[in-house]
């Protein structure tokens, strides 16, 4: 059993949970996630690694509910516990591999999109440990879903947040953001862009016109995360590679996304269907276009 | 009775298990088995015993079931292995023990498979347990994987007096017998589970959820965790696939993630938290145990299921019994046949596969007679699911983090056969990691010599 020393909700359903896991805490890097199951009949959920405490051997997850068993997992309080947290899982980051003094000398943007802002902190907050300030572009649909940007504010070279909408910091997509920053005379050597699919394919689109080498992390399907079962199988450079094992950051100009997010509408049908039961019970009769 | 004759073992009915995930095979009563085991004409240089991987005394705890001894014939079992209630049950007998057996020259060989299954769920009943070591020694050995291999190695290590610990990747112990072998072939709860209880009243202790090369690496529990020895028992690894047009469609999957969502997630059940593709019709791709129980699966799920395999009904590589029992329960074999393509609709979903006709020419390496494509022969068939069922291809994330373990060229582990000896002091290696993809049963044996070797080691350290 992993404790769960600190729940909260950042923002409407996305939760930030501080869990005790001392093997992961020991060994994570940025750019790598975990793999957690609720209880005894939960489901395996791959979620990414938003800080760790190596002393007090703690791992930070942020999650955001999508279905039935995410939103069964935001009822989890401080003081209960994952039934499994295993981890580890991918790996790290490639600039972890990368000598400081190379590192120092690069021009690094952050694109982060949503709740995709939770795997963007370890990666900027390590490089800010060692001496390296990346700019940071944090994207959110409206100001009330915006998360973390205070602790992103501490750790990153220049914050610009942007929102949808416009409710808070600058207006429109994660894109406009880093065209006006190149336009406004910056450089980048590299992109690294976390957030749902649609964004990272777009934010790719762009940085390749730029001419801005691009890391992506993609989250797909998967079941075991290590290798075993192939379900989060993507094309990258028309080869088949699996997310858990080989990545799960690729070179984004490479990524076959079309291909990527069909694949990840395989079972939202069941996932719906599951959703309205738990949610509506014994009441739920049909009608739903989920159903039957 | 007829003496050239088995007793035969009840079985559910094959229209009524077509539909449900229970155990296909029933098992012999204590009557039975005592009458079966009165064929066994005990000889005195036991070619029974040649063909067991693990070398149970077979004559011998035939004899004591003849008697009606079965406490008795449990313990010679259980002297030379670990899971009896899973061999008897998954074992390709007629190509091992049974394959062997005098009897069998004129008539059928002794039911050893089913005797051993009997004697191993009369002990189950009975609370009956393998005996352990009176006294630890001490030393400390790490397993990793809790599948066949593992377990049987870590088992022999408890029984010798050493202080075992076997690390596992996914949250249940079991590997194969927990992800990959369905329930209605290897009840979970009731005999898996079991087994695993008795290795683990040996003294073994079983760590879950941590990925070996990753949570942790092998330098690491020996240099920081204090362990004297490792024995790898990691299993088979990553799916392969065909590399044909259309494969990562929705709709396609590898029959280990298949079977994973059906038998660790459990699926299958209306109920379960993990969801599973249920398809009207689907294919299989493959001709081994694991296609079957992927078919065998889809079937029960309320799928019309085609195994589609390459060659002909002669070169499947599955048991016979599975074979029969998939035909028996409906499954449709097109055989000669091999996918070229598959096929979408607009939203990316599998809506058919285009295949070809097989003809057999000339042996290949295997021995086997390598299929050719019949000119002119395509055809499409109507599925919306396939499931890929082409074996594996083996897991790096251990070879890669461990200084001085050397692969071979297929990239599975180097271990010597008699010992489980790796190329890296101290560390021991067996089973699907070592071989590639194989049964049980040979990982058990790879299991046992693995202890064997490290018993040595730790000896002579």
């Amino acid at each position: 059993m992993y404790k769960i020393l600190e729940a909260k909700e950042l923002a409407a359903n996305i939760y930030l949970m501080v869990v005790e896991a001392k093997r992961v805490a020991k060994k994570c890097q940025p750019g790598q996630f975990i793999i957690v199951r609720m209880d005894e009949e939960g489901e395996r959920i791959p979620l990414t690694i938003c800080d760790y405490n190596r002393e007090d051997g703690t791992v930070t997850i942020v999650f955001q509910t999508v279905g039935a068993e995410t939103k069964r997992m935001a009822g989890l309080k401080a003081g209960d516990s994952f039934h499994d947290f295993v981890g580890p899982l991918g790996c790290p980051s490639e600039f972890v591999s990368e000598p400081a003094e190379a590192l120092k000398k690069k021009n690094m943007l952050f694109v982060a999109g949503g709740v995709g802002t939770a795997p963007v902190y370890p990666q900027v907050k390590w490089l800010k440990e060692r001496g390296i300030a990346a700019d940071v572009i944090v994207g959110a649909k409206t100001k009330e879903l915006l998360i973390l940007e205070k602790e992103m504010e501490a750790v990153a070279g220049n914050l610009y947040v942007t929102t949808d909408d416009g409710s808070y910091g600058r207006s429109g997509m994660v894109t406009q953001t880093i065209k006006e920053l190149v336009e406004e005379g910056k450089h980048y050597d590299v992109c690294v862009a976390i957030g749902p699919m649609i964004m990272m394919k777009f934010v790719c689109k762009m940085t390749e016109e730029l001419g801005i080498p691009t890391i992506v992390s993609l989250n797909p399907i998967m079941v075991d995360g290590t290798g075993m079962c192939g379900a989060c199988r993507v094309t990258v450079d028309g080869k088949v590679k699996f997310a858990c094992v080989d990545g799960p950051e690729f070179d984004g100009h490479k990524v076959d996304f079309d291909q990527a997010m069909k694949r990840q509408q395989i079972y939202k049908t069941a996932e719906g269907r599951a959703l309205l039961k738990m949610q509506e019970g014994d009441t739920h009769h049909g009608g739903c276009g989920q159903c039957g | 009775m007829d003496v050239l004759k088995k007793v035969p073992v009840r079985e559910q009915e094959a229209k009524v298990r077509a539909a449900n995930f229970e155990e296909v095979c029933l098992g012999y009563n204590k009557e039975e088995a005592m009458e079966e085991a009165s064929r066994c004409i005990n000889c005195k240089n036991a070619q029974c015993i040649k063909g067991c991987p693990v070398a149970i005394n077979i004559p011998g705890f035939i004899e004591k079931v003849k008697d009606g001894d079965v406490e008795a014939a449990y313990q010679v079992i259980s002297q030379a292995s670990a899971l009896p209630a899973v061999c008897g049950r998954v074992c390709p007998q007629e190509s091992q023990c049974e394959g062997k057996c005098i009897r069998g020259i004129k008539g059928e060989p002794v039911s050893i498979g089913k005797l051993e299954r009997f004697v191993a769920d009369w002990a189950r009943e009975n609370g009956i347990k393998p005996e352990g070591a009176k006294e630890k020694n001490g030393k400390k050995v790490a397993v990793i994987g809790s599948g066949p291999a593992g377990l049987t190695c870590a088992g022999d290590l408890a029984k010798m007096g050493y202080e075992v610990t076997i690390f596992e990747a996914l949250h249940e112990p079991g590997g194969v017998l927990v992800y990959g072998i369905p329930e209605f072939r290897l009840p979970k709860a009731d005999v898996v589970a079991k087994e695993i209880e008795n290795v683990k009243a040996l003294g073994v202790k079983i760590e879950t959820n941590v990925v070996v090369g990753k949570s942790v690496t092998i330098d690491e529990l020996l240099e920081e965790e204090g362990f004297d020895a490792v024995f790898i028992g990691s299993g088979a690894g990553l799916p392969k696939f065909m590399g044909i047009p259309g494969e990562q469609a929705n709709g396609v999957f590898s029959a280990n993630e298949y079977l994973t969502r059906s038998n660790l997630m459990k699926a299958f059940d209306e109920d379960s938290n993990t969801p599973i593709m249920r398809g009207r019709k689907v294919a299989v791709v493959g001709g081994g145990n694991v296609a079957m129980d992927a078919a065998r699966t889809a079937l029960r799920l309320g799928a019309e299921v085609h195994i589609v395999y390459r060659r002909s009904e002669e070169e499947l590589p599955a048991r016979v019994e599975e074979v029969h029992h998939a035909k028996e329960e409906g499954i449709i074999f097109d055989l000669l046949t091999n996918p070229v393509e598959i096929l979408t609709d607009d939203n990316g979903w599998v809506n058919g596969m285009k295949c070809v006709r097989m003809e057999l020419g000339e042996p290949d390496e295997s021995g086997r007679r390598r299929p050719v494509v019949k000119q002119g022969s395509e055809f499409v068939i109507e599925v919306d699911t396939v499931i890929m069922s082409l074996g594996t291809s083996p897991n790096p994330l251990i070879s890669s983090t461990t200084e001085g373990l050397e692969t071979n060229k297929w990239k599975c582990i180097v271990a010597d056969e008699e010992f489980g000896r790796t190329t890296k002091e101290g560390v021991y290696a067996g089973g699907d990691a070592v071989t590639g993809a194989a049964t049980v049963i040979l990982a058990m044996g790879a299991g046992k010599a693995g202890a064997k070797g490290i018993d040595e080691y730790l000896r002579n350290k």
